[in-house]
């Protein structure tokens, strides 16, 4: 009777009755939810880069702040989190092979790819823990003026001095590595030198040549060694409390994933998906890592590339 | 045979397994059936108004009668109202947690919880939400982020007292004032709890609309409700996640010491570490937000308001398409007007007159609805039901309402009544009463739905009138105090001889307020009574034409004994000429001559 009256609407792939979007509910709300998600970093991305435009003048430069790479002495500027970024980069591409085996339902195949992905997530966690801890614990150490400016030592020709070089000499390294400095050591040092001068780091590169700078230790400076949520010897505050914040909250992301990796790599094993003849689980939580990967692409490039 | 349907039906193959036998855990507490859940929220949402109406009538009492002392404020309040007397401290937390309570608790999480849960199985024929133990886990969420805020109101220092917008630096230092401590602590983490809440529930809401509509039930031929519930979700998804980086941030700032939001300090003459953050920013973060929230909670009223004006006026609503691409229009325009919410911030005058400008293009799409549901009212057979009153009543405060947001959208002029009673007159009319209204249309209305029973009319048309006038009794008069510029959150104004001779519409207020307040009761005592003794409803008792009325008024998991009812129509074939009846189930199939209702 109302056959031939159904309007094009009822057949159509809007018409009800189907998935519109060919996927379904929980393949939605992993899109939906990711959507929320991005937003949640659009907020702590668009707050630091309105606080850096704000701030920009002593905003550290990132090249000179992440020199570290294990095993090497020595400035290796970013290659270290260019390592950490191309192994993200990388479990992205096991996960998209664990998923491609997932639909050839070859559980072997899945369980290994699941690994490499974990193995890959974990190293860039452990990465980003070492680089954690030599940004805390500090690299060349600077000046902190009354009005809470931050100022490198330089020597002569313009390379910033370590505080181990300038109160060690020559028997100096180029980071101060754990070693703590006290203010009266600095400073007596820096006097001795006339030839040393303070440049503030950032875009701004102020120079204060030795007397200037004299003048400035005189009223009421100290010296700032590594970053904390208080202090921040490569520049401005908000540098390292931004930092800290979207990397942590990046890298409480990458953690839940491989959390994530971990039980399915764990089902795999059991066989759970073979027994529900489809690995959709492992499609859903790619989805999910695939986009804290694509998160990593955005911190990486306003934190340290621009 | 409905468990076999049931096993039929679902799509979902991993939840396969046979349902537990029912008992009184998993049907009454931690039930999946969106239906029950719905009635949750219904009842966890009207406690927490409760307390939010209860607060309102406690502060206005100080605003009326600064000096006098009352003995159920020391009652109530004990060491906070000594001798009777509210402490100015206290003051600002019941104005801080009733805006908390009514915007978040009541009128997002009480009126979408309720009937999005309710209606979006039913009426797109569904046999409940895609995933009943997200659906179960958004309702815990919320409990638990509900009990916190509760709890919140015993802590020694008092509940938070910044505003429910809760601004640094009273939210981010903890030492800044006894509400900022402990209070504020609390009420971060139950508002955190409520965001995973709206969040599970939004997502939720969005898929099972997409993927479970019944056959034939094009988008096209979708319930205003639902695509009021729909966008809201959208919204929600999409809003929520930036007020969690705002709350975030917060949170750094007051326990890890971070500066985001602070700079340059002084306390007891003390300088604190703080340097460079801005509290600017985290008001932009907040109102990102807080903008959209505005229609997370008008939305989903004015969908119900659609579906009870066609229903009771016996007419097909007027201009569906128009009414559907306003709800999409308003949706969009909510997340580029933030910033007429902060016009003295010291912002660039070209940015506030690109947000004027955006601002007032949401008037286009309001007026589309204010005027398609005049158009939809006129000539018709109309049923003056409670619910209808409530939608009529909702049409009413939603234009006089709107109406000064013309004036507060306006840089120019909202200056100069910024943080006024004037701008406490217009959202409490146009979002806090029209949203009310739209909850208790949906309570009348789908009562017999929800319990099986009617509620009674005698009880609904006094609750609606005395609401009614004490509503526009106590808000009306707040435009005169903001005009002439009474400044709103202040304790007392005894302090400001200008204001002297103001005094008296103060009073007045409060008297509507208090009268407003008892009225509820009448609402509290029909709704359950009813509940248990009301008269049995049958099974459409309205005679309207939406799906959840095919349903058996026994509830039953999966909803429909049989096949899910495939549908031929749109919701609205409400008088159509040529069919024997005034109204036409959507399920029922186009008739032999008749032509398909184009819209």
């Amino acid at each position: 009777m109302s056959a031939q009256h159904a309007p094009a609407a009822t057949t159509s792939r809007w018409g009800g009755g189907n998935e519109p979007m060919r996927a379904e509910y929980g393949k939605l709300m992993m899109w939906f939810f990711l959507i929320s998600d991005a937003l949640t970093f659009s907020g702590f991305l668009t707050a630091y880069g309105f606080m850096r435009f704000k701030f920009e003048q002593s905003w550290p430069v990132a090249e000179a702040v992440f020199t570290h790479f294990p095993g090497v002495e020595g400035d290796q500027p970013l290659l270290y989190v260019a390592l950490m970024t191309f192994i993200l980069i990388m479990s992205s591409v096991t996960m998209v092979l664990a998923v491609n085996a997932g639909h050839e339902k070859k559980q072997g195949a899945v369980a290994w790819w699941m690994l490499a992905t974990i193995i890959g997530g974990a190293i860039f966690l452990g990465s980003q823990a070492w680089e954690w801890y030599h940004f805390i614990q500090g690299d060349k150490g600077a000046i902190e003026l009354a009005d809470t400016r931050i100022l490198k030592v330089a020597d002569s020709d313009g390379h910033v001095l370590s505080f181990s070089q300038m109160v060690h000499g020559e028997a100096g390294h180029a980071s101060n590595h754990d070693e703590e400095f006290n203010q009266s050591d600095v400073f007596a040092a820096f006097k001795a030198n006339p030839n040393w001068k303070l440049i503030e780091p950032g875009k701004a590169g102020t120079v204060y040549e030795h007397a200037e700078a004299m003048a400035l230790l005189g009223q009421g400076a100290g010296i700032v060694q590594g970053a904390n949520m208080h202090r921040n010897e490569y520049g401005h505050k908000l540098f390292a409390n931004f930092f800290f914040f979207i990397t942590g909250f990046h890298g409480f992301h990458v953690f839940s994933g491989v959390v994530f990796n971990f039980i399915l790599f764990y089902n795999v094993l059991l066989g759970t998906y073979e027994r529900r003849d489809h690995y959709g689980m492992v499609e859903k939580i790619g989805l999910y890592w695939h986009f804290v990967d694509l998160v990593w692409v955005f911190v990486f490039t306003f934190f340290y590339l621009v | 045979m409905a468990a076999e349907a049931h096993a039929h039906d679902h799509a979902h193959d991993h939840e396969h397994h046979d349902h537990p036998a029912p008992n009184f855990w998993n049907t009454y507490v931690f039930s999946t059936d969106h239906k029950m859940i719905s009635k949750q929220f219904l009842v966890t949402g009207m406690f927490m108004g409760i307390v939010g109406v209860f607060m309102s009538m406690l502060f206005r009492l100080q605003l009326a009668w600064p000096e006098k002392k009352f003995a159920i404020l020391e009652y109530f309040l004990g060491k906070w109202a000594p001798d009777g007397v509210m402490d100015p401290n206290m003051y600002l937390a019941l104005v801080t947690i009733h805006g908390t309570i009514m915007v978040f608790f009541v009128l997002t999480a009480g009126l979408s919880g309720t009937f999005s849960n309710l209606l979006i199985p039913l009426q797109i024929g569904a046999r409940d939400m895609a995933s009943g133990f997200l659906n179960m886990l958004s309702y815990w969420f919320f409990f638990a982020s509900s009990v916190i805020m509760i709890a919140s109101l015993f802590v020694e220092t008092g509940p938070a007292s910044g505003g429910w917008t809760i601004y640094p630096p009273l939210s981010a230092l903890p030492q800044a004032m006894p509400g900022s401590g402990a209070g504020m602590t609390l009420w971060l983490i139950s508002m955190t709890l409520f965001i995973v809440s709206s969040l599970l529930g939004s997502l939720n809401y969005i898929v099972t609309v997409l993927n479970l509509r019944t056959k034939g039930m094009s988008m096209t031929r979708l319930p205003l409700t639902i695509w009021a519930f729909l966008v809201t979700a959208i919204l929600g998804v999409l809003s929520f996640p930036v007020l969690v980086s705002a709350v975030l941030l917060l949170m750094f700032d007051r326990m890890l010491g971070t500066s985001f939001y602070l700079s340059d300090i002084y306390m007891a003459g003390e300088a604190l570490h703080y340097q460079g953050g801005s509290p600017v920013l985290y008001e932009h973060l907040f109102w990102f937000l807080g903008h959209p929230e505005v229609y997370i909670i008008l939305l989903p009223a004015l969908g119900i308001t659609s579906e009870v004006i066609a229903t009771n006026s016996r007419k097909p609503i007027f201009g569906y398409r128009a009414m559907v691409t306003s709800i999409l229009a308003i949706a969009f325009l909510s997340f580029i007007v933030w910033g007429h919410h902060m016009f003295v911030t010291g912002m660039n005058p070209f940015l506030g007159s690109v947000f004027t400008f955006t601002t007032l293009l949401i008037a286009i799409p309001s007026a589309v609805k204010a005027f398609n549901y005049m158009t939809t009212l006129w000539k018709g057979n109309l049923q003056l039901t409670p619910a209808m009153l409530f939608s009529i009543g909702l049409v009413s405060t939603f234009v006089s309402g709107g109406l000064t947001g013309i004036i507060l959208g306006d840089s120019a002029l909202d200056i100069n009544v910024h943080d006024t009673y004037f701008v406490v007159a217009h959202f409490h009319i146009v979002m806090g009463l029209s949203a009310i209204f739209g909850l208790f249309a949906g309570v009348y209305h789908w009562f017999p739905k929800m319990y099986g029973r009617m509620m009674n009319k005698k009880l609904g048309y006094a609750h609606f009138w005395i609401t009614f006038v004490s509503a526009y009794g106590v808000f009306f008069p707040m435009h005169f105090l903001g005009l002439a510029a009474v400044p709103r959150r202040y304790y007392t104004n005894a302090e400001f001889g200008m204001f002297d001779n103001l005094q008296d519409i103060n009073v007045l207020i409060t008297m509507f307020a208090i009268l407003g307040g008892i009225a509820q009761l009448l609402f509290l005592f029909n709704f359950f009574y009813s509940m248990f003794r009301g008269p049995k409803a049958s099974q459409n008792p309205w005679k309207s034409n939406t799906l959840e009325w095919t349903t058996p008024v026994e509830h039953i998991h999966g909803n429909w004994p049989g096949e899910i009812p495939e549908v031929h129509r749109w919701a609205y074939d409400y008088s159509k000429p040529g069919l024997s009846e005034d109204f036409a189930p959507q399920s029922l199939p186009i008739q032999d001559g008749e032509e398909e209702t184009g819209h």
